[in-house]
């Protein structure tokens, strides 16, 4: 299996390591292991893993310094492992650059499902309009057509960049800041309220029951998420 | 001032363990006159104890140069004396701290009525004894019978010769041990002659008729009788105390009427006689009349000296009041099941008196099965207050010659028409108008004006003060008798208002203080209330000291410490301590004390009048009566939170216990099962796995809950509120249950017109989840929950509804409390701090929470979340990205 994937996992925790361990090995991952911030950022370079799992509490360096200096010379996907409550450091680190995150504790198949989207993504080829199609929603992004059960939906155009961001890097988590950069231009402010208000109109569009979304996920704190699967 | 004694040092050394020792014993040597032989017999006692081996120490022992006395001392160590400079002469005086501060086994103290210097501790060396006795020393003293109090005034007769200094019968009472020491008047009389009696140069003359045959004689069957009743009570509680019983005579209640007088301390002195011959208890009585008002100062506070001898003597006291005495003494007698009652007989001579009937008589008349006492008393009438006391304003004679002119002028004007008699008539009206005006004496004067003024212009002939017709002189006689008796009535009425008035006065300040005491949340407001009301009453500096943590008064403030142990008064206007600048009380309750307020007034005469110091002992009382309800509240109250917390505490331990450990306990089960080696089947295995999983989400959501709750506690929560549609939020939570509502249909009920609300997403999403799992916990399978929100003015209501069995009834509020469980069974799980958790954040918004039954069965939980302030405004639209992207 030498083209199995290979993931990094920088983790202080013995157990968790051995659980992430035991789990990506028996659905055909490779893994490298770091326990620090240094050593972790010497495999990056030396083993070129496809997937760096990063827990943010390191002991010797802090997780978002760590994906800074990573996204200086790699873009290899960077999924964050953090408590929950510390919402504030898994934005820091995905407008840092990470690529998604995950709340301890975690299931294996949400583990996975990042980590299929991660690998995805980094495989996609950059500049194609592909037509982003899950459950009853289809977002054609080179037409700039959005169906739901077949039917043309209306939306602004505040909607529409919104919907295209989030289906542009579906199944992975956009912060606030990301979504506001790409719908109102990079030298936006964050505008939280005003994205909240919009993904609601958006949600009565194309959800069946918008109080109990399936598509326009939100992430508590740090953003939305498409759902892709 | 240097022989001033710097009480906060003598006191210092009065320490509390000395109050704590046992009582001291006191032994008095008793005799009948002078010379009788105490002091010597008093060493001789002395003297065997010391060769027992008694610590024996002189206090204070007058040999008056006697040798055979003074041989007797010779062996005994003698306390030095303590000097105290009083007017430029040097007194030497008994030393009590110094006898405190050495601890004898036996202290001699001659000569117990002794006054001692200005400036000492205490004004009488019987209060220094009591003051060694407390402090668990032994003493013996010497006593002559015309020193006792009770007796001091029968001495007083049969000698002649009034005794200053006196001893109160308590102190007798006191004493362990009394001894008589008696010779026959034969052998006193030939000591005298040998100069072997002490006598003052300055009281010669007067002993000489003191040391009389007759005299003698009759003070030594005085001293006998006093040891014998004292003898006779010892046998009487000797026999009870060994349960011989005897039958007793009715009880007996005597009740003494006193006045004004020091006549009425003889009363007092009498009765307590009288009360302890027949074993009966005895109450002195006074009435304040009508009388006490017209009063002059010094009378009133001798009324008020006299019940406080009374009471010093054992009695109880009380104050009535009412105009007619006889028949409020009567009514207060047979309230009081009195049997006996004493009066002073009348010796108020005259022709006025015996043609009035005296009080005695309305006594004896309506007295029925009461018995009463007369006792002669010294005829002496209390001083009336002059009428100064209500000072006369010249405007009332200007009245009274107003008046008179206006009646001689209209009679004038209408001569023609108005007989004699009508213009006699109009003169009586404006004398009575005067009357109701103004005081007594101006209505006399106005009567007075009217008849000559009547006479002058008048009566024929006119213009003269000739009376041509003697009939006329009746008419004028008619006049005067109106005229005095419509003033006198005016004056009653006048008096009985003022009167009402000061005892209103009194009452309304002590009402006054009870209402703020009522009102006063603790011990601080009530005292706090008691020193304002002391500082309205009287103008003084008021501190409340009371004692610290560790028991103990500021060293600087000996005299509070005294106070507080001693749980008496001291300082200015007692007889302890009187040259301290203010007045110290102790706060008592129940007979302990709680602390002291010193009152140091600007006058220090305001201290020394007993009306006004009776208001202050009231004021005092009452806050201490309330500061002990307080505390005790106080500690009640602190002893239900111990309770509670207590309560709360193991109720948490034993439910995190268990909720850590089961899941615990099921985790390292299935673990263990894996681990074993003996492959299960892959069923087997699926389910231990699942296990693992349930145990471990529920341990999470455990923990999760303990840090939210840890973080509400600690006031640490921080609310960060962004304007958000709700929907959003109850989306989030029920994304993150999809898991757990398996099996539950769930309904969304959110108006599309839901305004924007300023809420902290991750908290209310908290709730939600909380809700929502408490509802999945106690709802059956396949019932729906239901969620649902609306608009209210200034606020959103949101509900979370199930169909499970609903909150007993009574509960609705103990829910939220901190690991209360709806339910023992605990296959829910949780440590029943979601509720709690929910109310918490919930109130944090300003919102509040609540629960209640649904008509069809189940259990709806609500909350508001209050809309405050306008959103911030939307960003623009953003510029159309392409051709086909909608019209929006």
């Amino acid at each position: 299996m030498a083209d199995a994937p290979l993931v990094l996992i920088i983790e202080d925790e013995a157990p968790v390591r051995a659980f992430l361990r035991t789990a990506l090995a028996a659905h055909g991952y490779r893994i490298v292991e770091s326990a620090t911030a240094r050593d972790g950022l010497a495999q990056a370079a030396g083993r070129n893993p496809e997937v760096i799992l990063l827990d943010l509490g390191l002991p010797d360096e802090d997780g978002i310094a760590l994906t800074r200096r990573l996204r200086e010379w790699s873009k290899t996907p960077v999924i964050v492992i953090s408590a929950r409550g510390l919402e504030e450091d898994k934005v820091a680190a995905l407008d840092a650059g990470a690529d998604d995150y995950l709340t301890k504790p975690f299931s294996v198949v949400e583990l996975l499902a990042r980590i299929r989207v991660a690998l995805r993504h980094a495989a996609t080829v950059p500049g194609g309009d592909p037509v982003f199609a899950a459950r009853d929603l289809t977002v054609d992004l080179g037409r700039r057509v959005v169906t739901v059960r077949g039917v043309e939906a209306h939306l602004t155009p505040t909607e529409y960049k919104l919907l295209a961001a989030l289906a542009r890097h579906a199944g992975r988590v956009l912060t606030h800041r990301q979504l506001s950069h790409q719908i109102w231009g990079a030298h936006t402010a964050t505008q939280t309220q005003a994205l909240r208000v919009h993904m609601n109109q958006l949600r009565h569009k194309l959800e069946a029951e918008p109080a109990h979304p399936r598509l326009l996920i939100t992430e508590p704190g740090v953003g939305y998420r498409l759902r892709d699967e | 001032m240097t022989g001033r004694p710097d009480p906060d040092a003598l006191l210092a050394r009065i320490s509390a363990e000395a109050a704590r020792k046992e009582r001291g014993k006191l032994k008095l040597f008793f005799g009948a006159a002078p010379g009788v032989g105490k002091t010597f017999t008093m060493l001789e006692a002395a003297q065997a104890k010391r060769r027992e081996g008694v610590d024996v120490l002189v206090g204070i022992v007058e040999t008056h140069g006697r040798s055979d006395t003074a041989r007797l001392l010779e062996e005994l160590p003698i306390l030095p004396r303590h000097s105290i400079e009083y007017r430029g002469t040097t007194l030497h005086e008994f030393d009590l701290d110094a006898a405190l501060a050495r601890r004898p086994g036996l202290l001699l103290l001659d000569e117990l009525a002794h006054t001692n210097a200005p400036g000492s501790r205490h004004d009488k060396r019987w209060q220094d004894v009591g003051e060694l006795l407390d402090a668990g020393l032994d003493v013996y003293s010497t006593l002559n019978v015309q020193h006792v109090d009770s007796l001091n005034d029968v001495v007083a007769q049969i000698t002649g010769v009034t005794v200053r200094e006196t001893v109160p019968d308590t102190v007798l009472e006191m004493a362990d041990e009394i001894e008589l020491v008696d010779v026959s008047p034969e052998v006193l009389l030939q000591r005298l002659k040998e100069g072997k009696v002490y006598i003052p140069e300055q009281a010669s003359r007067a002993l000489e008729r003191f040391f009389r045959r007759g005299n003698i004689n009759a003070l030594r069957e005085l001293a006998l009788r006093q040891t014998a009743t004292r003898v006779d009570a010892e046998m009487r509680d000797y026999r009870q105390s060994q349960g011989i019983t005897e039958t007793w005579a009715a009880a007996e209640r005597i009740v003494v009427c006193i006045g004004p007088d020091p006549h009425s301390a003889r009363l007092v002195r009498a009765a307590k006689r009288m009360a302890e011959g027949l074993e009966a208890e005895w109450v002195a009585l006074y009435v304040e009349s009508a009388a006490h008002f017209r009063l002059s100062a010094e009378d009133q506070a001798a009324a008020v000296q006299n019940l406080r001898l009374a009471e010093q003597l054992g009695a109880r006291t009380a104050t009535i009041s009412g105009d007619d005495i006889a028949t409020e003494i009567l009514a207060w007698a047979r309230a009081n099941n009195v049997t006996k009652i004493v009066v002073g007989k009348p010796i108020r001579g005259g022709w006025l008196a015996r043609l009035r009937a005296s009080l005695l008589d309305a006594l004896v008349e309506g007295s029925g099965t009461i018995d009463i006492y007369v006792i002669t008393g010294a005829a002496r009438s209390p001083r009336l207050a002059k009428p100064t006391s209500a000072p006369l304003a010249p405007g009332d004679f200007g009245l009274a010659i107003g008046v008179v002119a206006l009646a001689t002028a209209v009679g004038m004007l209408f001569r023609g028409l108005l007989s004699t008699t009508d213009v006699a008539m109009l003169y009586l009206l404006g004398v009575v108008l005067v009357g109701a005006r103004a005081r007594q004496r101006p209505a006399l004067v106005a009567s007075v004006l009217s008849i000559a003024a009547f006479d002058f212009c008048f009566v024929p002939p006119y213009y003269t003060f000739a009376v041509g017709d003697l009939r006329y002189l009746l008419t004028f006689g008619m006049m005067l008798g109106i005229a005095i008796v419509m003033a006198r009535l005016t004056g009653r009425i006048r008096e009985q208002v003022e009167r009402a008035r000061s005892r209103e006065q009194r009452t309304a300040a002590a009402y006054a203080l009870s209402r703020d005491i009522a009102a006063a949340k603790d011990g601080d407001e009530i005292l706090a209330a008691m020193a304002r009301h002391i500082r309205e009453a009287f103008a003084s500096s008021v501190t409340v000291i009371l004692p610290g943590t560790a028991g103990l008064f500021p060293e600087e403030d000996g005299v509070a410490r005294w106070v507080f142990e001693r749980r008496q008064m001291a300082g200015l206007g007692t007889q302890t301590l009187p040259a301290t600048p203010a007045l110290y009380l102790p706060l008592v309750a129940s007979n302990v004390a709680l602390g002291v307020v010193r009152v140091e007034p600007r006058d220090p005469r305001d201290a020394k009048d007993p009306v006004r110091r009776q208001l202050l002992e009231t004021f005092v009382g009452q806050a201490a009566v309330a500061l002990a309800r307080a505390q005790l509240a106080e500690r009640n109250q602190q002893t239900e939170v111990e309770v509670k917390t207590e309560r709360l505490r193991t109720s948490l331990l034993s439910s995190l216990s268990h909720d850590l450990r089961t899941p615990l306990a099921s985790i390292e089960g299935a673990a263990s099962v894996l681990l074993a080696g003996t492959e299960p089947p892959l069923d087997a295995r699926r389910a231990l796995a699942l296990t693992i999983v349930r145990e471990s989400r529920r341990m999470t959501r455990l923990v999760a809950n303990l840090l939210d709750m840890v973080r509400l506690e600690a006031g640490a929560l921080h609310v960060n509120k962004e304007w958000q549609p709700l929907e959003e939020v109850v989306g989030v939570a029920l994304v993150l249950l999809e898991e757990r509502l398996q099996g539950h249909p769930v309904t969304t009920r959110l108006p599309p017109d839901l305004p924007l609300v300023p809420i902290d997403g991750l908290l209310i999403e908290q709730v939600l989840i909380n809700l929502i799992e408490n509802a999945v916990k106690y709802a059956p399978p396949a019932t729906p929950i239901e969620i649902e929100a609306s608009a209210g003015p200034g606020a959103v209501v949101v509900g979370v509804a199930d169909r499970g069995p609903g909150i007993p009834p009574g509960e609705e509020m103990r829910i939220f409390e901190k690991f209360h469980r709806a339910t023992d069974d605990d296959s829910a799980g949780g440590v029943g701090l979601g509720l709690t958790i929910c109310q918490g954040i919930v109130a944090a918004h300003g919102g509040r929470m609540w629960a209640e039954n649904r008509e069809a069965g189940g259990a709806v939980f609500r909350f508001t979340l209050p809309i405050e302030g306008t959103p911030p405004p939307m960003p623009p639209e953003a510029e159309p990205a392409g051709a086909r992207a909608a019209d929006g």
